[in-house]
């Protein structure tokens, strides 16, 4: 193997069509990503059968701008790597399919990689990570607290009941008249706005690490449908505060609930939410109290989101204990950790 | 010239090696497994069994379309990355003409058609001229009904082809008598060597223009376009 580690890396398992090239597993080289965002508003959220025409249409030309802006050749790769899962099975399949061809016109090995150790590795661009560490990944799709033992370990040890953290705040978004993804914008409503209506805290005093959010967001559609039927204007800032709110606190106390359980020397806050500015603010407010120790590494939004950088960074770890794929490799939408 | 051809449209997955019009070697496989685990195995395999490597090819050839949009797609990506990174030319053939090329010898109308559900098919009309298949119906998502009534006004004999054609032969039948015919069973499946050799004198395209041929709109857009305009939008994918 050359001293140089080059892996060119694809995620294509919702709505992003991403190639990056990464070195060493830790820098990046280039993280092309191309966006299907303003499609889906269309629809109010991501339509899988055009998700998936977009990917076929972009895949060649974000292949082709990741590696000239890498400015890297085929004899520089070391492996190419592709989310394999979770995600949406059409969208999945064409980051898989075209991820395959490169590796077998190149004769190159190929790593599966798991989308959600894509998120929490998106932090080795911060920092190097320090096991043991847990991590605390919020998205669209996934709410869920993972203990990492050791690089490349990952157990789930606390779980969504019902909606991921993201998806509420698009359904809440919708309701609020916020374009999808929702989340940018209730995060901003929030911060000009008080918790005056003290939505429910649900599952914040059972005895598990799981979360729920369908609770809370019956509550807030209620809420709102009431004061339309009973000609009542409510503040949308203090709507976004007090939903935000509430589900910054289930994630703090569950997590806090988590470092108590497992002690580690990180947190990594990973997946798209990690970008609501609410919830940075509440964990490093919580961590600077409770937990002087604990390092919080929270990657850049840019990174936060789908991106192929990250698969590159998780990759580098399944390279080193060789774990590959065949040139059977499938996708697996609902591909999950193993639970604690 | 070393033409590799894939074909994944519909249940039955065919990938074709052939140098020119000799077939070096073909695997059709016929069983609900997923394209997406047997097809990279069997282009692999196939190559080592003609004796090539991957850098001896010229040229890719793609059933592009209509049929299953998961399963175009897999030959659709996996041809278009293989000709992209290989540098050599890509070719997209209509998967109906991939079926009516399996029907040789005759004048009749060739009409593949598949099942798009709800009474509804993808159908084209093919027929021999002078040695080359002219499609003389376009390629199109319609009701069986609509296209059983188009081939009547033809009065001509016409023979179904393709895995879905003995489904509907009662409504064929009902509404062309005699003047149908529908394809046997061996002829029903498609051949990848077929589209490599629909695909062989083809200019090729443009890797990244190359998208499937659908056929329809989503249903989603569909919908969207009863009540929006899509004139003057931001662009729908964005490099960011």
């Amino acid at each position: 193997m050359s001293e140089r580690e080059l892996i060119l890396a694809f995620e294509s398992s919702c709505d992003e069509t991403s190639v990056a090239v990464v070195e060493n597993g830790d820098t990046i080289l280039s993280n092309i990503i191309a966006t299907q965002i303003n499609s889906h508003q269309r629809f109010g959220g991501v339509v899988p059968e055009v998700a998936s025409r977009h990917h076929v249409e972009q895949i060649t030309l974000v292949i082709d701008a990741a590696l000239k802006e890498a400015d890297v050749t085929y004899d520089d790769l070391t492996a190419v790597a592709v989310t394999y899962g979770p995600g949406l099975v059409g969208s999945l399949l064409i980051g898989v399919s075209a991820a395959k061809a490169i590796a077998f016109a190149h004769h190159l090995p190929l790593i599966p990689v798991n989308h959600m150790a894509g998120h929490i590795y998106a932090a080795r661009f911060v920092k190097p990570l320090v096991y043991p560490l847990l991590a605390l990944l919020v998205s669209g799709g996934h709410t869920e607290l993972v203990y990492m033992p050791s690089a490349g370990h990952f157990e789930i040890v606390g779980d969504t009941r019902d909606d991921a953290a993201g998806e509420a705040y698009d359904k809440v978004g919708r309701v609020l008249g916020v374009p999808y993804p929702a989340g940018k914008e209730i995060d901003r409503l929030a911060h000009l706005g008080q918790d005056t209506f003290n939505f429910p805290r649900a599952m914040d005093k059972e005895d598990n690490l799981d979360f729920s959010f369908s609770g809370l967001k019956s509550a807030f559609i209620n809420t709102v449908h009431h004061a339309d039927q009973i000609g009542e204007s409510l503040s949308r800032e203090d709507l976004a505060a007090s939903f935000q709110a509430a589900v910054v606190d289930v994630l703090v106390h569950k997590t806090t609930k988590a470092l108590d359980e497992f002690p580690v020397k990180q947190l990594v806050l990973a997946g798209g939410v990690a970008a609501n500015q609410g919830l940075r603010e509440a964990l490093q407010n919580t961590l600077a109290d409770a937990f002087p120790d604990i390092e919080l590494v929270v990657p850049p939004v840019r990174l936060t989101g789908d991106n192929g950088a990250m698969v590159g960074a998780a990759a580098h770890i399944e390279l080193e204990k060789q774990h590959f794929a065949d040139e059977s490799l499938n996708a697996v939408p609902g591909l999950s950790f193993a639970h604690a | 010239m070393n033409i590799l051809a894939l074909e994944t449209s519909n249940q039955a997955m065919s990938v074709a090696v052939m140098a020119d019009l000799e077939v070096l070697a073909e695997m059709t496989l016929n069983r609900k497994r997923t394209h997406s685990e047997q097809l990279m195995p069997t282009i692999d395999t196939l190559l080592q069994q003609s004796g090539l490597t991957v850098e001896d090819l010229n040229r890719i050839v793609v059933a592009d379309g209509p049929g299953s949009y998961t399963g175009v797609r897999i030959a659709v990506t996996t041809g278009k990355t293989l000709a992209y990174t290989l540098g050599i030319d890509l070719v997209g053939v209509s998967s109906l003409a991939v079926l009516a090329a399996n029907i040789r010898d005759t004048s009749a109308v060739i009409v593949p058609v598949m099942d798009a559900r709800r009474q509804n098919v993808f159908a084209g009309g093919y027929q021999w001229q002078a040695g080359q298949l002219i499609n003389v119906l376009a390629d199109q998502h319609t009701s069986l009904t609509q296209l059983l009534t188009a081939l009547k006004l033809l009065q001509q004999p016409v023979i179904f082809v393709g895995p879905d054609a003995p489904k509907f032969q009662q409504d064929i039948f009902a509404t062309l008598g005699n003047l149908a015919h529908i394809a046997d069973p061996i002829s029903q499946l498609p051949q990848a060597s077929r589209a490599g050799e629909l695909g062989m004198t083809v200019q090729p395209v443009s890797v990244f223009d190359f998208v499937p041929r659908y056929l329809r709109l989503t249903e989603a857009e569909t919908n969207w376009l009863k009540t929006h305009d899509e004139r003057g939008h931001r662009p729908y994918v964005e490099k960011v």
